[in-house]
């Protein structure tokens, strides 16, 4: 696949959103362990960046997922990932079923104030018990007429703080495993709704990541998305989306860890030369430049595929499990190439090194890909 | 309110930008161009001016055949038409003849309410453009606006200098140019990129203009630059040793360089 003007031009405009309205904040919002969503939202959505590929009739921007592939790429430039994160969430992983699914009035409603920035999204997924075996999933909604009364815990949950509505995944009825569950949208102003607390994080700091309590909170019927019941089914498809979000921003951070690496081993000498004279050094960058021209090369598979609307779990699972793992080698590499200073707030290696510890973990561990890829190939992992 | 922006092709300044060996003009070939900065800032302005009313943005570039990125961006802006003004017999102008050339597609672009120029280029930092194509367009000029507001005939803006803030008022239709104080530029949306290829760009020859290839270019122009030599390298700072008077030492050096 090749990319065009077109392409070269949105990335211009993103990496002019990152440095101007992201990087020169992030201290602050790294130190106040919070980012201004509401501000921030409306300038990324000004850029068209919260609804890329949603229709033009709720303020998307109507174009392909190679684009989205751009963006993610490009936020991957955030200098704390909590940021970039945040931006995911909210185009690539609460919004995709609603987008998809969503009713006309559900899209109004909720769809369009998301991708203009004004409202702040969230995917509440994840409990106290379960994370990846999401079919242990507990919260449930009871049917009482034309609401469901939802009781239940979720945890790690991005934006959970400030987000307007959650995309929430419940059980609807008593079938168990991953049968009866559902996609509902809950508007956090709803009664019954709080944030228990914001937790204090190793990494992706600015953002707020909160356990949401859920204490019989009514919500209409009508915020159910797509079909009652196929909720697992649903979030598994949102989920797909995600993991190419994860891969695709790994890219953007890791060409941006590497060169500024780069430039730093040029400078800093060693026993009288440039570390970058040292063959070690060099061959190790060039190394892991050449993994993530990989990853980048599988990425645009990735994308051509979900362009043509073929299956992607397998190579989206590939792409995330081997960005997870990239990203943390490069951050070591490049912590350990700048020596102590690598290791002081001061420089980027620090938040980097702590940020990018979640890529293996969060939005499916790599031990869940690797579960998907061996089931996939036929073994009974 | 019609308005035409001027716009400039310049290397970019992040880029490792010099001369060309043999006729001394910029070199334009071997760094990637792109929209000045400092234009953008009147390409912003003018849109803001016509989307809280009416009208039309025009932009207006003289350049090379690159340069068509230039007007791209401003039309990825929300410019409303694009004229790119493109001529062999251009090369090497200087201001006075960039000024005509200018003037003249303004006037072949009808009468704007109002032209918007930035402060300067980010290559040649003269700043003399506007007021030379405020006075072959026959119009008032009030330049270096950090704040622009339009009442009525009139336009009324702010000029910032050392001492004092002025407010200027003028009567339209007039020439204004803006400085990087006066907005926030917004960057092109994926809906502005997608909707500028659509927008009409017209590219226009010296004889399009009745220019006469005489007045303009490197030969025609009133200025030339003679020699050129790259900025020495930053001298190693100086470097004091306390031995118990640092201090008095540092003290001394910052009165001997007029810091204190
Ligand atoms: C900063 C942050 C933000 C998050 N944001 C959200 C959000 O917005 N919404 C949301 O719903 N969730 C969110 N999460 C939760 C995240 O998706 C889960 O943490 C993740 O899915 C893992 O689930 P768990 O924590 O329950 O770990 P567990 O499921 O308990 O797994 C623990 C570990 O066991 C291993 N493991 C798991 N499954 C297998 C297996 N099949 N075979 C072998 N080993 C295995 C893995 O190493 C895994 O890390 C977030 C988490 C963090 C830390």
């Amino acid at each position: 696949m090749r990319l065009t003007d077109d392409h070269r031009d949105f990335r211009a405009s993103v990496r002019n959103f990152v440095d101007t309205e992201v990087n020169p904040h992030v201290d602050e919002w790294e130190r106040e362990g919070i980012f201004p969503a509401h501000e921030l939202f409306p300038k990324a959505a000004e850029v068209g960046l919260l609804g890329i590929e949603y229709d033009p009739e709720y303020g998307g921007e109507g174009a392909d997922h190679s684009f989205q592939m751009i963006a993610a790429e490009e936020l991957g430039r955030c200098d704390a990932a909590g940021v970039s994160m945040a931006i995911g969430v909210q185009s690539m992983m609460a919004t995709p079923s609603l987008a998809r699914l969503g009713t006309h009035e559900q899209k109004q409603q909720f769809l369009a104030p998301a991708i203009a920035g004004t409202s702040v999204a969230a995917i509440g997924v994840t409990e106290p018990d379960t994370g990846s075996d999401v079919s242990r999933l507990r919260t449930r909604a009871r049917r009482d007429g034309d609401d469901w009364v939802i009781k239940g815990r979720k945890l790690y949950i991005t934006n959970g703080k400030q987000a307007d509505w959650v995309c929430l995944l419940a059980r609807t009825s008593d079938e168990g495993g991953y049968k009866g569950m559902s996609q509902i949208i809950v508007p956090t102003d709803t009664p019954g709704f709080s944030v228990a607390r914001t937790l204090d994080k190793m990494g992706n700091r600015c953002s707020d990541t909160a356990e949401l309590v859920l204490d019989e909170v009514r919500v209409p019927v009508a915020n159910t998305i797509g079909e009652a019941g196929r909720g697992f089914q649903q979030q598994m498809h949102q989920f797909v989306i995600e993991r190419m979000f994860a891969a695709y921003s790994a890219v953007g951070a890791c060409d941006k860890a590497l060169a500024r690496t780069r430039q730093f081993v040029q400078e800093r000498e060693v026993f009288g030369t440039p570390l970058a004279t040292k063959q070690h050094v060099a061959f190790r960058l060039a190394e892991l430049q050449s993994e993530v021209d990989l990853l980048r090369s599988h990425n645009l598979v990735v994308c051509e595929t979900q362009l043509a609307g073929e299956d992607i779990t397998r190579l989206a699972s590939v792409a995330k499990l081997k960005a997870g793992r990239l990203i943390r080698e490069v951050a070591d590499a490049c912590l350990q190439f700048h020596g102590g200073m690598g290791y002081i707030e001061e420089t980027w290696t620090a938040r980097f090194m702590r940020d990018v510890r979640l890529s293996s973990i969060g939005g499916g561990a790599d031990e869940v890909m690797l579960q998907v890829l061996a089931r996939l190939d036929g073994l009974p992992a | 309110m019609n308005i035409v922006v001027c716009v400039k092709y310049v290397p970019d300044a992040q880029s490792d930008r010099t001369f060309n060996d043999s006729d001394k003009t910029t070199d334009r070939e071997s760094v990637d161009g792109l929209l000045s900065e400092l234009d953008e800032y009147a390409v912003e302005e003018a849109l803001k001016l016509v989307e809280a009313g009416e009208g039309e943005v025009t932009v207006v570039t003289v350049g090379p055949d690159q340069a068509a990125d230039a007007v791209k961006k401003a039309l990825q802006m929300g410019a409303d038409k694009a004229v790119h003004i493109s001529d062999e017999a251009i090369h090497g102008s200087d201001a006075p003849a960039t000024s005509l050339v200018l003037a003249e597609a303004i006037k072949k672009i009808g009468s704007p309410d109002l032209v918007l120029c930035g402060l300067a280029s980010t290559d040649g930092t003269m700043s003399v453009v506007p007021a030379m194509l405020a006075e072959r367009l026959g119009l008032p000029q009030v330049t270096q606006a950090s704040e622009l507001s339009v009442e009525g005939d009139a336009v009324k803006i702010r000029r910032d200098g050392d001492v004092a803030s002025e407010t200027i008022e003028a009567s339209l239709p007039c020439l204004v140019s803006v400085t990087d104080q006066i907005n926030e530029p917004r960057y092109p949306s994926f809906k502005g990129i997608m909707a500028a290829k659509k927008k009409p760009v017209e590219t226009w020859t010296l004889a399009d203009l009745g220019v006469d290839a005489g007045q303009v270019g490197l030969d025609n122009s009133w200025t030339k630059v003679l020699e050129f030599t790259k900025r020495p390298p930053r001298e190693q700072g100086e470097i004091v040793k306390d031995e118990g008077d640092g201090g008095s030492k540092l003290a001394e050096f910052l009165a001997s360089r007029k810091f204190i």
